[in-house]
């Protein structure tokens, strides 16, 4: 995988056995950091791939996906206060 | 790296519970679902098992698929499934509701399958105000069979069937919520679409409310969803999604069109139906002829017996399938009566499946029996390799013929029609044969017998004959195992 941005509030993965390729996710990614693969998936597919930073952990893109498990969004989890707050908090 | 601060990371999306984490559809693609990329049924099934997830109702959900590209929902939702003929859904969903007032019931619906074939169904479910959740899947095409034109097309839409675009001729776009928004009993109507990203999140809340007015007991809730089909509209997913927006929206605004869930009654848990006891009272009639109350299923003998039946059409295998089936409720069991018309019902054989059982019995099905009865040759050819190991073969005939492939089966093969004819009727034997099963399910009381019989034969000549043959047969097989028994 890409490394991680440790400011970010999230991080995407993509399953490519799941992922057909269709695209809306990365329509629908209000900061834009997925992008299609240009290799193709056992069937077919170009799949979406994360570009590494940039996720807020909206959870849009899983919304919007039509594949079951294509997607899984992951949140940062940081400790003190600031936790609950989320995407705000600075390093 | 060591300035970045200590991250951990949890999953905040993912892929619902109420989804199965396989689907056994075939050897291969075990991961993948059978639609197309973008399409919206898949997206539209993602909110819906987030829904069932977050209300915690995945046990007792059942989903009423219908026909159209969604006819395999049920290779996907991890619930109670049940897949209905074109147009059907909102009758099975009827029916499930009804007698499971306590499962929460989805029919999933296209627009040719709800607008179209199944306009009846629909409207009149709203119409009674069942308390079901419809989730209507509006693509305006006929998807699956390839784009012929729904009562849904917009106007200049070309289909396969309207290929210069729909015009007046062919009718105007259905707008079915808006027709069951006229409806007295409808609690919730809301049509929204998958468009964009704000109208795809709005879907979801509305999945979600019409799925919860049900667990509140509510009543009738429809969801009309705009969904794009990129496959048969000839778009990329991104375009498909845009014309959602940009074009069907306008002839099908979205918006709530119904909501009474302020003021609609809670019935989530209707009253029961009255004791079998009480229905002649209530219908004005005598009280002959109708099955006795059942005894209380504690009390119902220890039996589990599966059997099938078969013989030509007018041996009567049918009626001793009933027999033994209302005897065994008369006694208190679980009895299950499944006739199997075939292909060859009209010259072959008629066949049917009985099961009793103390347990409730999860489906009619008897595809390994404990009793063969055959009343012919081509039957007992046809299902004695089903008969479990320790099982009978009941046979009308003098031995099995020479190359029926059984083995660890006892057999009785006698010729019951003659036996028939002797005790004055040949059409009797089936009576005989039936005689000769109840023996082996010796459990099943008398009473119960005498009483199933009665209600089913009423011609009092033929009630004598059927007594008389029940016994001979009876008495055949006491015999048959004596002997064994003595030869053992
Ligand atoms: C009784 C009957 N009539 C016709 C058909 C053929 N048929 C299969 S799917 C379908 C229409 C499906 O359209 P829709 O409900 O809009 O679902 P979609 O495929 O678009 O999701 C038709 C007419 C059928 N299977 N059964
Ligand atoms: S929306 Fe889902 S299926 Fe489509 S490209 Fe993105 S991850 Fe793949
Ligand atoms: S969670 Fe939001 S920001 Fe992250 S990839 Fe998905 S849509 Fe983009
Ligand atoms: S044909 Fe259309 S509705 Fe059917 S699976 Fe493909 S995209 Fe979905």
């Amino acid at each position: 995988m890409t490394t991680v941005h440790h400011r970010d509030a999230g991080q995407l993965r993509v399953d490519t056995n799941e992922c057909k390729g269709c695209g809306l996710c990365i329509e629908a990614c209000p900061p834009k950091v997925i992008r299609l693969e240009e290799s193709l998936n056992p069937y077919g597919y170009r799949t979406a791939t994360y570009m590494g930073a940039g996720c807020t952990g909206c959870g849009i893109c899983f919304l919007v996906c039509p594949e079951p498990g294509a997607i899984t969004v992951l949140r940062a989890r940081r400790p003190g206060p600031a936790a609950a707050s989320g995407p705000q908090v600075r390093p | 790296m060591s300035s970045e601060p200590e991250v951990s990371w949890e999953i905040a999306r993912s892929k619902p519970a109420s989804f199965y984490s396989t689907y056994e559809r075939k050897d291969e693609l075990q991961h993948a679902t059978h639609y197309c990329p973008g399409c919206g049924h898949g997206i539209i099934h993602k909110m819906l098992a987030q829904a069932i997830d977050d209300l915690g109702i995945q046990d007792r959900t059942v989903l009423i698929s219908p026909v159209g590209c969604s006819v395999f929902a049920y290779y996907y939702f991890d619930v109670g499934n049940v897949q209905a003929a074109h147009g059907r859904a909102p009758a099975v969903a009827t029916a499930v509701k009804r007698s499971r007032p306590g499962s929460v019931v989805i029919a999933y619906q296209g627009d040719g399958d709800l607008s179209a074939i199944g306009s009846a169904e629909i409207l009149h479910a709203a119409n009674r105000g069942e308390a079901l959740t419809v989730i209507f899947v509006n693509n305006a095409i006929y998807s699956m069979t390839g784009g012929q034109m729904a009562p849904t097309t917009l106007m200049g839409q070309t289909s396969t069937t309207s290929p210069q675009g729909r015009g007046a001729h062919e009718g105007y776009p259905l707008h079915v919520s808006e027709l069951l928004a006229t409806l007295e009993a409808p609690v919730y109507i809301e049509r929204v679409g998958l468009g964009d990203n704000k109208q795809i999140a709005q879907a979801a809340r509305a999945v979600r409310r019409a799925l919860d007015n049900q667990v509140r007991g509510l009543g009738f809730s429809l969801v009309e969803i705009l969904s794009p089909c990129p496959t048969i509209w000839k778009m990329t997913p991104v375009e498909a999604q845009h014309w959602v927006r940009d074009v069907m929206e306008g002839t099908f605004p979205l918006g709530v069109l119904r909501d009474r869930t302020q003021s609609a009654q809670s019935d989530a848990v209707p009253a029961p139906p009255p004791l079998l006891s009480a229905v002649p009272r209530i219908l004005g009639i005598a009280k002959t002829g109708l099955p006795a109350e059942p005894s209380a299923v504690g009390a119902a003998p220890d039996l589990n017996l599966q059997v099938r039946m078969a013989g030509f059409g007018g041996q009567g295998v049918l009626l001793i399938g009933e027999v033994l089936a209302e005897a065994g409720l008369d006694a208190g069991l679980e009895v299950s009566w499944l006739p199997s018309y075939g292909p060859e019902m009209r010259s072959g054989t008629s066949n049917c499946h009985v099961r009793l059982a103390r347990e409730l019995i999860d489906s009619p099905l008897v595809a390994h029996p404990d009793v063969l009865v055959a009343m012919n040759e081509p039957s007992v050819r046809k299902f004695c390799a089903m008969v479990r190991a320790g099982g009978w073969i009941l046979y009308n005939g003098e031995t099995l013929p020479e190359d029926c492939d059984w083995k660890d089966v006892h057999v009785l093969a006698r010729p019951f029609t003659r036996i028939a004819k002797d005790l004055g009727d040949a059409r009797a034997a089936n009576m005989v044969m039936l005689g000769a099963l109840l023996e082996i399910a010796g459990n099943l009381p008398r009473t119960s017998i005498e009483s199933a019989l009665g209600r089913l034969v009423r011609n009092p000549r033929w009630l004598a004959l059927d007594e008389a043959a029940l016994a001979s047969g009876r008495k055949l097989m006491r015999e048959a195992c004596a002997e064994a028994n003595h030869a053992s």
